[in-house]
């Protein structure tokens, strides 16, 4: 089952963010994390959870900001765990730190 | 339903209230409106909480004792509390939050305390994008830059240390003449040579566009400005008691909430543990200590009042 949950949450990097973010004909949902960052190991399960509700609706991917230094100072990353939303190439929505699920999700309902 | 309990706050008081409460029989909820573990989980390392003198991180101890207490059988969950309903006729309490309420005959409030800001110009423009108050969270996106850490106690000095082993300088700002800083950490501090300290000043705004340029500071002394270009800027000027929430329960002068050594609060059948309390020590000990007293007292109150 777990399994089955994370491999909805694809880890993206440098190399194909245009193709998986900017040209994507869906929302996208992207986790900005690193491995020493706590709380983005508790946002972690609460993304997959929604990767896994908003299936075919929203699309979620994970970029490392250690392993993509570029992206993270292109997006202005100062804090993590960061979710950005993007909409037909553009960032529409950035929210910094952990947040509940429910929030999230009144953030993605706002925003499709 | 009906709980026998609800705890509102997920920090170490409150999910050690959850492990006794539950361990004990209770029906437990623990009601957390952000992360489990509270500020712990801000702490890179923790070698004072005993058992684990090799340390122990923040978040790992949070999961630890999340998971112990799930194991016990509390039920835990995310939302936020905005009031607590109860009257003297009537035992049952009511725990509202933004999405639902909850009855239960007895409450621990265990909601812990928030960093302070310091509300000045361009402070909530930058949260997140340059003004940071979690040292362990976001040093890595500060290496080889300037930075700024603004407060002169043991976390301010703390996380100046840990920030000087990324950044290019640190500059520390504290309003009094001396740092409040215990010494050992003070000496620690010394020893790193890119960090400096100036005394009797505070920030009066923070400047730039899209992220942070510079920020302007005040010496108190002379009313003096001065700009200091840096790029991030770390409050640790303090904590405050997150008891707005509280219309019932006596304060104190400061907002804690005052109890007696059994945790009850002015209200039966409402205690409270943890950081939230009015006492001296506020270390994770002391409120793992809190939770245990506040749930046995739960207990003890429901035993006698004959709601069981």
């Amino acid at each position: 089952m777990n399994g089955e949950i994370s491999q909805i949450v694809v880890e993206i990097g440098e190399s194909d963010f245009s193709q998986e973010v900017l040209l994507s004909d869906k929302l996208v949902l992207v986790d900005f994390w690193a491995d020493w960052c706590g709380p983005c190991k508790m946002l972690g399960p609460v993304i997959e959870e929604l990767a896994n509700e908003y299936k075919g609706v929203v699309k979620v991917v994970k970029i490392n900001t250690d392993k993509n230094s570029s992206l993270s100072s292109k997006f202005q990353i100062t804090s993590i765990p960061c979710l950005i939303f993007f909409k037909n190439g553009v960032a529409v929505r950035k929210i910094v730190g952990f947040k509940p699920k429910s929030d999230i999700k009144k953030i993605i309902e706002s925003i499709l | 339903m009906i709980y026998d309990v609800v705890i509102i706050g997920g920090g170490p008081g409150g999910l050690s209230a959850a492990i006794y409460a539950s361990r004990s029989g209770l029906k437990t909820l623990l009601i957390e409106k952000n992360t489990y573990g509270g500020q712990v989980t801000m702490a890179a390392a923790i070698d004072n909480y005993p058992g684990f003198g090799a340390g122990i991180s923040g978040f790992d101890l949070a999961v630890k004792l999340e998971n112990q207490a799930k194991g016990f059988g509390a039920e835990l969950i995310c939302e936020e509390v905005v009031d607590i309903k109860y009257s003297y006729d009537y035992l049952l309490k009511k725990v509202i939050t933004t999405e639902s309420s909850y009855e239960t005959k007895t409450v621990i409030i265990a909601a812990g305390r928030r960093v302070k800001e310091m509300n000045i110009p361009g402070e909530s423009k930058f949260m997140g994008r340059g003004v940071s108050f979690c040292a362990t969270c976001d040093a890595p996106f500060y290496k080889d830059k300037d930075i700024l850490v603004v407060g002169g106690g043991d976390s301010a000095v703390q996380e100046a240390v840990y920030l000087s082993k990324f950044a290019k300088s640190v500059t520390v700002v504290h309003r009094r003449n001396e740092l409040r800083a215990a010494k050992t950490l003070q000496k620690e501090m010394g020893l790193c040579r890119n960090i400096s300290v100036i005394y009797d000043t505070v920030v009066k705004e923070i400047l730039g566009k899209s992220s942070i340029e510079k920020v302007t500071v005040t010496n108190i002394k002379t009313n003096e400005n001065k700009n200091l270009n840096v790029s991030g800027v770390f409050v640790f000027i303090g904590l405050i008691p997150n008891t707005s929430f509280l219309s019932n329960v006596i304060l104190d002068e400061v907002k804690y909430v005052v109890t007696d050594e059994n945790m009850n609060t002015s209200i039966p059948g409402i205690f409270a543990c943890g950081d939230i309390r009015k006492k001296q020590l506020r270390q994770i000990v002391t409120a793992a200590s809190d939770g245990a007293q506040a749930a046995i007292s739960a207990r003890y109150y429901i035993e006698t009042a004959r709601i069981s």
